[in-house]
């Protein structure tokens, strides 16, 4: 609706400090974020161009208000009137944005060593963990994935990775088009920056 | 079969019924439901059991319908049910007319809420969809605040002559003081139950009795204090549960579940039973006007309010209720046992026609369970409403849910938005900041959602796994995917555990993930990758040694394996130690081809430190020895050391080659003495 993009484009001047475009950097100035364990990813999200739709791969530099919105429309709650094709779009929209966060490298496949990465950070917030512990977290939950995925494995074969498809299938249980939206219930409320 | 189609709660009653009047036949006369009993003791089981077992991530999602659903909706059918029926009453000839406003007003009251114990009776055997579940039973739970200012409103009002603005005012203001109060009451005694449980490391064996004994303790005074006790109880419940389950033993963990189930089901079921002999014992009084009219109206009444509450809620909702919910939702609103305790309690001198009251409130409770609790099986089935989908919760949705959470919080940041996120992962800091450090034992505190949950996981798997094993075949069910087939490059070497110093807890993780989740095991050219060609040969010297080893180890087992039957007290005991003491592995060599998993409880007390071997360099594939030596066995064998005293005793291996790599340990839990102390909490405490 046009009034919560009015209340983004007033967020994206206070986040960019009047410019046209936002850099890495701006997003330092958010308070809050620093105690979100995953920050570095979902920074990295809203440069990364795959979600800008850009056909391009890797990085962008900044990114203006358009692209800002893009990546805010990622978050759409769901609306009454869809279809099923349009339900499963949606699904689908939302789930390439998150398998992009989880697949760091760009190669289309989740790997050991990303999956790792991921829980390692999730747990970053606890300062005595050891690396071990989330390590074998995230061995078990390949392991999951993979039986659930490919099924009973020979011991020869060896699993690359979740690709998308693979990645689908894992999150059938879970509703994401439902879970996965930002309301704004509240416009006046702006938490400001530094 | 009659099962099917008739719920359990309808048959108790038809007992009830035919109890009832074999009683009132034999002469005698037959005992009625009292209030008292029915409050104090019969009613706190079931209430707790579903406090403590509460889903709480639905129900704080869906908290705001439940709230509207049980205030909104039991203020809208008391009153407009007590404003009908004093119309009817107006209208009904001489035998109701004396029946005041108020009076009804009262009745509506009693009439109106939804019973928690007829809900949980009903739902429970059709498995609907968790939504619907915890909308109804949420709301049941909830509106017992408003049931209880209601009721008590009204039976002091019928006592006034007049009733002034002011009274009316202070009775909504008291129904936040009853509400919230009960919640108070319930959320201190959880707090202090929680505490409590800190520090009852050594008295593990009257760990449940705490819990029991809190909870019912806030719900006596909350009734002390006319506030709603139900709410308190279930404030209660939900809060000591987090902080209760890292503290306590997994035996009284388990215990604490079953005892509240047992309860629970005793007390439904004598429930539904006094139910049918009161309607046989009571003294009845029957108006087919009155009844017939209050019948009526509470369906009209309850459909009303969800189709108007519903339609309100939906512009709030992100995921709307459909009407196939909300049919579920007006239909699932079955009136029980409560409303005829409180009816019952009603006083003679006020009320005169209580006994008309009773029995309406009986037809009602019955037309309910039977009619509408025997038929919304196969409308369920008619109108396809989903149901409840059994799946197991794995560590990757675990993961995955705690990524979501925190992306959406952040996102929410970047907005500049304080939304739910925000405020939950508030919480979330606060509890873990402050909160568990006071309420948890030991390093507990700070152990993370996600490994707690991985533990859990991984916990339940090795015990299945033991329970399932026994001689034979390790079952299909775990999966064949190995360590190695997601990462081809991991090498046994980085497994090794350094000595002394690692607890036991971190121990049986790794020994569970490289053991428990491979059934075979190939390691696939290890010797070409890492070994040089004269530990080559060290390798196959100490191949051979183990095959020897291997072959008395077999010997002894089989040993063992003989004599544990008349060591045993009973095959559950047995069961339940092997279930609570950490698990040591022997994996052999060259055992045959398939994997063997050996349970041996009752070996002999004998201090000896099991050897706990990994996976033997197998690349000699090229070597002589025989193709049967390609698979390996697993072999793990449950031991009990005598010595009481031996908590992990290392002894460092021998022979540590990078071929070889060893862990030894000991188990700690005492071995069979006298008194069964149960010496290490199945979850450890420390860290």
């Amino acid at each position: 609706t046009s009034e919560q993009i009015e209340h983004l484009h007033r967020r994206f001047k206070q986040l960019s400090q009047d410019q046209l475009t936002i850099r890495k950097e701006n997003f330092d100035s958010i308070p809050d974020l620093e105690f979100n364990p995953i920050r570095g990813k979902i920074v990295h999200a809203f440069f990364d161009k795959r979600n800008l739709q850009q056909e391009s791969d890797g990085l962008a530099d900044e990114i203006n208000f358009e692209d800002f919105l893009t990546i805010m429309s990622y978050f759409r709650p769901i609306e009454m009137n869809m279809d099923e094709e349009q339900l499963d779009r949606f699904r689908k929209n939302k789930l390439k944005f998150l398998f992009h966060m989880y697949d760091s490298d760009h190669d289309g496949k989740i790997t050991l060593q990303e999956y790792r990465n991921v829980v390692e950070e999730l747990l970053s917030g606890n300062p005595h963990l050891e690396k071990e512990s989330a390590r074998s977290i995230a061995d078990g939950a390949m392991m999951e994935a993979a039986s659930i995925c490919v099924g009973q494995m020979g011991p020869d074969q060896v699993y690359e990775g979740i690709t998308f498809e693979d990645f689908l299938k894992m999150w059938q249980g879970i509703d994401i088009e439902t879970k996965m939206h930002v309301r704004f219930l509240n416009v006046d409320t702006i938490a400001h920056c530094y | 079969s009659v099962s099917s189609i008739v719920p359990e709660s309808c048959l108790l009653i038809v007992v009830g019924l035919l109890v009832g009047g074999l009683i009132k036949g034999v002469g005698e006369k037959p005992p009625i439901l009292k209030s008292d009993i029915f409050f104090l003791f019969l009613l706190p089981p079931i209430i707790l059991d579903a406090g403590y077992f509460l889903p709480l991530r639905q129900f704080t999602e869906n908290l705001g319908t439940i709230l509207i659903f049980a205030v909104v909706g039991t203020l809208w059918n008391a009153f407009f049910l007590g404003g009908l029926m004093y119309a009817v009453c107006q209208l009904g000839g001489p035998g109701l007319n004396h029946i005041g406003l108020l009076a009804n007003l009262l009745f509506g009251s009693i009439i109106s809420a939804v019973d928690p114990v007829a809900v949980l009776a009903v739902f429970e055997e059709i498995h609907i969809n968790e939504l619907l579940h915890i909308l109804v039973f949420g709301e049941s739970l909830l509106n017992d605040a408003v049931t209880v200012v209601l009721y008590h409103l009204f039976e002091e009002f019928a006592n006034f002559e007049q009733v002034t603005i002011l009274d009316i005012i202070l009775g909504f203001l008291s129904f936040f003081v009853v509400s919230l109060g009960g919640v108070l009451v319930g959320v201190i005694y959880g707090v202090i139950a929680a505490f409590t449980s800190r520090f009852t490391s050594h008295i593990r064996v009257i760990e449940p009795l705490f819990v029991f004994l809190y909870s019912y303790m806030a719900y006596l005074s909350a009734e002390l204090f006319h506030l709603s006790g139900i709410m308190a109880l279930i404030a209660s419940g939900v809060v000591m549960r987090p902080y209760v389950e890292a503290n306590i033993s997994h035996k009284s963990h388990t215990t604490i579940k079953y005892f509240l189930k047992m309860w629970s089901s005793v007390s439904e079921t004598l429930i539904f039973i006094f139910l049918g002999v009161s309607t046989v014992a009571g003294h009845h009084y029957w108006n087919w006007t009155f009844v017939i009219s209050t019948l009526l109206f509470c369906l009209i009444a309850r459909v009303l309010g969800v189709l108007v509450l519903t339609w309100f809620i939906n512009k709030f909702r992100i995921v709307k209720l459909t009407p196939k919910d909300q049919f579920i939702i007006a239909y699932g609103g079955l009136r029980g046992a409560i409303a005829f305790s409180l009816g019952y309690l009603l006083d003679y001198k006020h009320f005169g026609m209580r006994d008309m009251f009773l029995t309406a409130i009986i037809t009602v409770i019955f037309f309910t369970v039977f009619v509408q609790g025997m038929t919304i099986r196969p409308l369920v089935d008619l109108l396809a409403v989903k149901k409840k989908q059994e799946t197991k919760r794995s560590i990757n949705e675990e993961i995955h849910t705690q990524f979501l959470d925190h992306l959406l919080t952040g996102i929410e940041d970047i907005c500049g938005h304080y939304g739910h996120h925000h405020w939950k992962d508030k919480l979330n800091r606060f509890n873990k900041k402050y909160v568990k450090k006071c309420l948890i034992a030991g390093e507990r505190s700070k152990e993370p959602q996600l490994i707690a949950f991985y533990h859990k996981m991984e916990m339940k798997q090795a015990i299945e796994l033991v329970e399932s094993g026994g001689i034979g075949k390790i079952p299909s069910a775990v999966s064949t995917v190995s360590i190695q087939n997601i990462n081809p490059k991991t090498l046994p070497v980085e497994r090794i555990l350094p000595a002394l110093s690692k607890d036991k807890e971190e121990e049986i993780r790794k020994i569970l993930r490289t053991n428990l989740q491979k059934t075979r095991q190939r390691l696939r050219s290890y010797n070409r990758h890492t070994l040089v060609a004269d530990p080559y040969e060290e390798a196959w010297n100490q191949m051979l040694l183990r095959r020897q080893k291997a072959r008395q180890l077999e010997q002894k087992m089989n040993n063992y394996l003989t004599v544990p039957a008349h060591r045993l007290d009973s095959p559950t005991l047995s069961r339940a130690r092997i279930g609570s003491d950490p698990l040591a592995y022997d994996p052999k060599a060259d055992s045959e081809n398939l994997p063997i998993i050996t349970i041996d409880p009752a070996s002999p007390q004998s201090p000896e430190s099991v050897d706990l071997m990994n996976e033997e360099p197998k690349g000699c594939s090229g070597l002589p020895p025989s193709p049967e030596e390609d698979e390996e066995g697993l072999v793990m064998r449950v031991k009990e050391p005598s010595s009481p005293g031996t908590d992990d005793v290392f002894t460092p291996g021998t022979g540590d080659s990078p071929s070889n790599q060893r862990m030894l340990r000991c188990l700690s839990d005492p071995g069979p003495r006298p008194e069964p102390e149960e010496g290490e909490p199945f979850i450890p405490k420390g860290q």
